[in-house]
């Protein structure tokens, strides 16, 4: 059973690298200039020139990697995703607990909430540039406003849903207000907040991306708006590819740290039952 | 004596959010001398829980007072400790943990909280799952965690939810037999909620039945003059146990039909 299961999975694998083969070679062929006539363009160029040629897009990332130049650029973009994913879940956080525990409060602000929420909040990035300098810290603060309501609404609900009878036995345990929000309500709303890592992580690099393209002098978004600038595709192609791959990486540490921090969460078929 | 908790002229009315009222209680007095086990029975609805929950404090009476050995209730009851029906356990902690949570809210040195909670866990048979989480124990250790968790306070009162309604029947006089246990080697005024009149006659030195709601209220008080200690599998085929059946049922009967009525009429 588990030995099939297992070789189910290499399989899976297997099928999924040669569809990855297939896709690059189809790329291949369709953009070199000598394989096949011009059906589309003119000229047997024009199609390496819109759409790049995936071996010189794969010999630019080597090229970055092996001479070096990418890892400053990569190091500012990681170090703004990571600023603004912690710095956005602690606001979130804080002001989630905040909201959910004072109806008042909650009651008051519910309106500009929903609104912030709203507003399509890539359009500050040009704000953040004005006020914090082209710098890390106007991507930062974008990469903050796109982590933060994701935290915050799940800290809300998280508050929101905790078993009244936990609640209610914690009380009848002894337990203190504040003893109430440290091992009551903080712990309920961690599992909602882990919930939604995947997705702030995403935004936060997001967040780190877009500001870097709409101004900068560092970042992989900033290597990829200057390729832009000189026609350069597969320069723009090798940049999407590594923010993939990077994405892709954070994604994977995000999981790993969930399966730590979530051991107390039943997953299916782990539930035993008399 | 001065009772350990007494209930004078309980009423609780509900109001819901479009007005309308609902009388669960009404005029209840009970008394719990120190070291009695008393069962309250009655039929599904009728407000038990609603009952215990005022004795803890969770809910302020709408008409009455409540006093614990002597002293007026004001806020929860800190004499008592409290078993729900539902899961209580923070599935975020081992179960290990969720024992020494009392303890830790009171202030007391980890280490000293946790030597203290592996003996509650060996004593009600738990002793190495102190590492598991509430999600990878079963209904009955559960419960057990639960047990631990609550007497680990010393509670000089116990209130029981239905604490075992969610158990198989084997599990279930397990538990009993492992609570009448525990509560002989250290007395304590227990107030148990029960539907299941055999449980309660098998645990209790006395059975009050409450009438079906709303407006729910005791309808008789029987004292259970079975000898101790008992074995809640065995004693149920004792005569007297069966006297006492009949006798308390006679007195139920009437209120179990009403509620039943009651129920088919909402539908």
């Amino acid at each position: 059973m588990r030995s099939s299961r297992s070789s189910n999975k290499a399989a899976l694998r297997f099928w999924q690298v040669v569809l990855f083969i297939v896709l690059l070679a189809i790329w291949h062929v369709a953009t070199s200039p000598t394989l096949l006539p011009p059906f589309y363009f003119d000229n047997p160029h024009k199609a390496a020139f819109f759409f790049g040629e995936p071996l010189k897009v794969l010999a630019r990332t080597w090229d970055w990697f092996s001479s070096g130049t990418i890892y400053p650029h990569l190091w500012v973009t990681l170090l703004e995703t990571m600023l603004a994913f912690v710095i956005g879940t602690a606001l979130g956080l804080a002001v989630g607990l905040w909201l959910a525990l004072s109806p008042v409060a909650s009651a008051l602000l519910d309106p500009y909430i929903k609104a912030l929420n709203s507003m399509p909040r890539v359009i500050l990035a040009p704000i953040f540039a004005v006020w914090f300098g082209l710098d890390i810290a106007s991507k930062v603060a974008l990469g903050v406003t796109l982590v933060f309501f994701i935290v915050f609404f799940n800290v809300y609900q998280g508050v929101r849903e905790v078993s009244y009878t936990v609640l209610a036995n914690a009380r009848i345990l002894g337990a203190s207000e504040r003893q109430l929000l440290r091992h009551v309500y903080v712990p309920s709303a961690m599992s909602w907040v882990f919930a939604s890592l995947h997705n702030s992580v995403g935004l936060a690099f997001v967040g780190a991306v877009v500001g870097e393209y709409l101004g900068s002098s560092r970042g992989v978004g900033y290597l990829i708006l200057q390729a832009e600038g000189t026609f350069d595709i597969n320069s723009v192609f090798a940049g999407i590819l590594v923010l993939t791959a990077f994405a892709l990486l954070l994604d994977w540490v995000v999981s790993l740290a969930e399966s730590r921090l979530l051991v107390w969460q039943p997953r299916g078929g782990e539930t035993e039952k008399m | 004596m001065v009772p350990a908790l007494a209930l004078e002229d309980i009423t609780v009315t509900f109001v819901s959010r479009d007005g309308a009222r609902y009388t669960a209680i009404k005029g209840t007095t009970l008394q719990v001398a120190p070291g009695e086990f008393v069962s309250v029975v009655g039929p599904t609805g009728c407000g038990k829980s609603t009952l215990l929950n005022v004795a803890v404090g969770l809910l302020q009476p709408s008409a009455g007072r409540i006093r614990v050995f002597g002293e007026a209730l004001a806020g929860l009851n800190r004499k008592a400790g409290y078993l729900f029906q539902t899961e209580a356990l923070m599935p975020w902690r081992t179960a290990l943990d969720n024992v020494t949570a009392g303890l830790e809210f009171r202030g007391v040195e980890r280490g000293a909280a946790a030597r203290q909670a592996s003996a509650w866990l060996q004593r009600v048979g738990l002793g190495g799952f102190g590492a598991r989480y509430p999600h990878q124990l079963s209904g009955g250790m559960r419960k057990r965690v639960a047990l631990a968790q609550t007497l680990i306070l010393d509670p000089e009162i116990i209130l029981m939810d239905e604490p075992f309604s969610a158990l198989d029947i084997q599990t279930r006089q397990l538990m009993e037999n492992e609570l009448l246990e525990l509560w002989s080697a250290n007395r304590k005024s227990v107030v148990f909620i029960t539907h299941d009149l055999e449980e309660a006659i098998s645990l209790s030195d006395r059975v009050v039945v409450l009438s079906a709601g709303p407006e729910a209220h005791p309808i008789g008080e029987f004292d259970i003059d079975l000898p101790r200690p008992r074995d809640v599998a065995e004693i149920r085929l004792a005569p007297r146990f069966m006297e006492l059946h009949s006798l308390i049922w006679r007195a139920m009967k009437d209120e179990v039909l009403k509620s039943y009525a009651q129920q088919q009429k909402q539908q």
